[in-house]
């Protein structure tokens, strides 16, 4: 009994600490610098930093949404490609895509900043949508193959039977038996997109097509002696809480990426 | 479990009954495979296979970041006895050591805390995980906020404990011991739901067997519970040592570098874009590559082992 309140009291106590950090930088961006300030004022200032909240919020978008479908096409085909068809380089194809997580990814961003000059692509939210869809790749194809590999092979035989091609099938019957290991993909490539810091400071030089983390480290840094907390404040939050939300909702999934063995390679 | 490499593909010759209709499926089969990991094959080869191939090209190169660049042998290399490199390295190394021991403490005293179903457990949770969820870019500003501002939560605590004004990030000691709780914070959960997924498929019945025997709590925990969670350990201690070893968003927004507190990562990026000197970061870059993949070989070697 005293061992069961001692525990409970132990969580509460963490719970508190855990999300004292979230709370107060929630609070104090909605509290102004000195009397007479409001909180909508750090909210205005950071509306109106660089080139516009508006744009930050925009190009993080667009660059979570290309590394979202882009995850998400490819290694729905290429895992029901590696669980269901016979192919030359199916092997070769699936380690060195595993490979992937052997390497970090740190250190090719230096040559990867080369390759995307050469393609046009520097300084593109969409060269950098595509890097950040090649990082999820791994886990990604590991995750849609044993999602399909779990399907009864029954289901897609009577769907072939009933005279569906192998893509109608798959679009038709199997799409929704690996539905949840889509959206778990989803999330985690959404999450990780969203929040890439490093990979936008290197490929972005244009402060119009800065990421949301890129443009409030300029924030931070860009004024050194006189940093505005207010706005910076206001600016985690408002970057922090699609993700927070986001988790919140798909939890299940996210925690079943964990237990899918996918993480364990 | 499933293996790494599938063998299981469904064969389509029971239901095609001619042997040359039964070709004709093989081959249609064949050719939707190689369409289907077409987009996913090109990715890795355009995004990943010609970049390291690109890396080791730029190591032996003079390759300035604007310019012509041109072959230099192994001059590149010479940013390994680079006394900053060196100083980076063994910082690095010492964050990723103290990191990775106090993750882990953490992250399984919370995991023993929560791993029973109990009202409130799934609450709590959802709690410990929740900062990893924040980006690991906007848990520093906001640490950045909260060690810098008089007024915030965390120098009101210490006030109030009566300890007086904490310069959080005002020297190398201080700024390492700063950085490691804030990655505490943002990690502890992250590990606490690995932990969890090993600690649940632990059979309770062995625990059943030990109690019977009199072992007592903390004998369980030593001879039954951490024993068999080995292979997560191994696992979550491997997920910690090569994040850690590649650090770069905590310390490049909480100090910049300065202190000592620059890691191998930003060591690379000062080579690359304030040097400017592309080459050299390329051969800084292929030396971590090769430490790291040693040690991930090792580390994966030991898991297999350990899981059988």
């Amino acid at each position: 009994m005293i061992r069961g309140v001692g525990r409970y009291v132990t969580s509460a106590a963490l719970a508190v600490l855990f999300l004292l950090p979230l709370l107060w930088t929630l609070y104090s961006s909605l509290t102004g610098r000195e009397a007479g300030d409001s909180g909508t004022d750090n909210y205005r200032r950071l509306a109106e930093y660089g080139t516009g909240l508006g744009t930050y919020l925009l190009n993080t978008t667009v660059v979570a949404l290309v590394a979202v479908v882009v995850t998400v096409v490819t290694t729905t085909l290429g895992g029901y490609a590696m669980a269901r068809l016979a192919f030359p380089g199916r092997n070769v194809l699936f380690l060195v895509t595993l490979a992937i997580l052997m390497v970090p990814y740190t250190t090719i961003l230096v040559p990867l900043y080369i390759l995307l000059g050469w393609l046009g692509l520097q300084n593109s939210l969409i060269g950098l949508g595509l890097v950040m869809a090649v990082l999820q790749l791994p886990f990604g194809l590991f995750m849609m193959r044993n999602s399909f590999e779990a399907l009864p092979i029954e289901l897609e035989e009577a769907a072939l039977i009933d005279g569906c091609s192998v893509g109608g099938a798959l679009r038709r019957v199997l799409l929704r038996g690996v539905l949840p290991g889509v959206v778990t993909i989803a999330l985690f490539s959404f999450l990780a997109a969203w929040n890439e810091f490093v990979a936008p400071l290197i490929f972005l030089t244009d402060g119009e097509k800065f990421t949301l983390p890129v443009a409030l480290f300029n924030l931070q840094s860009g004024s050194l002696g006189s940093v505005d907390f207010g706005a910076l404040q206001a600016g985690v939050v408002v970057s922090a809480l699609p993700c927070v939300a986001v988790f919140l909702v798909l939890q299940r999934y996210y925690v079943r990426g964990f237990t899918s063995g996918a993480l364990k390679g | 479990m499933v293996s790494l490499v599938s063998s299981r593909v469904p064969a389509p010759e029971a239901s095609a009954p001619a042997p040359r209709r039964r070709g004709s499926i093989a081959r249609n089969r064949r050719r939707l495979g190689i369409a289907y990991t077409t987009p996913m094959a090109v990715l890795v080869a355009v995004f990943f296979v010609i970049p390291l191939g690109l890396m080791l090209w730029m190591s032996v190169n003079h390759w300035p970041l604007v310019g012509v660049s041109a072959p230099n042998g192994v001059e590149n290399y010479d940013a390994l006895s680079d006394p900053l490199f060196l100083r980076a390295v063994w910082f690095t190394v010492k964050y990723t050591l103290v990191t990775t021991v106090v993750l882990g403490v953490v992250a399984f005293g919370l995991a023993l805390l929560v791993q029973h179903d109990r009202p409130g457990t799934g609450v709590a949770r959802t709690v410990f995980f929740l900062p990893s969820a924040v980006g690991l870019a906007s848990t520093s500003l906001l640490f950045y906020g909260l060690f810098n501002t008089d007024s915030s939560a965390l120098n009101h605590l210490v006030g109030f404990l009566g300890f007086g004004r904490v310069d959080w990030l005002g020297s190398g000691g201080g700024a390492l011991g700063s950085t490691v709780g804030m990655i505490t914070w943002r990690f502890a959960g992250f590990y606490m739901l690995i932990l969890l997924t090993g600690l649940q498929s632990i059979d309770p019945a062995l625990y059943e067997a030990a109690r019977i025997d009199g072992a007592t709590r903390w004998q369980i925990l030593w001879r039954v519970t951490l024993p068999l969670l080995r292979p997560t350990l191994a696992l979550a201690a491997v997920l910690s040592l090569t994040g850690s070893l590649l650090a770069f968003d905590q310390f490049f927004i909480l100090t910049g570098g300065r202190h000592d507190t620059a890691t191998v990562v930003i060591d690379i990026y000062r080579e690359a874009f304030l040097s400017q000197d592309l080459g050299r970061a390329a051969a800084v870059s292929v030396a971590t590559l090769a430490v790291l993949v040693v040690l991930n070989v090792a580390q994966l070697r030991l898991i297999r082992r350990e899981g059988r």
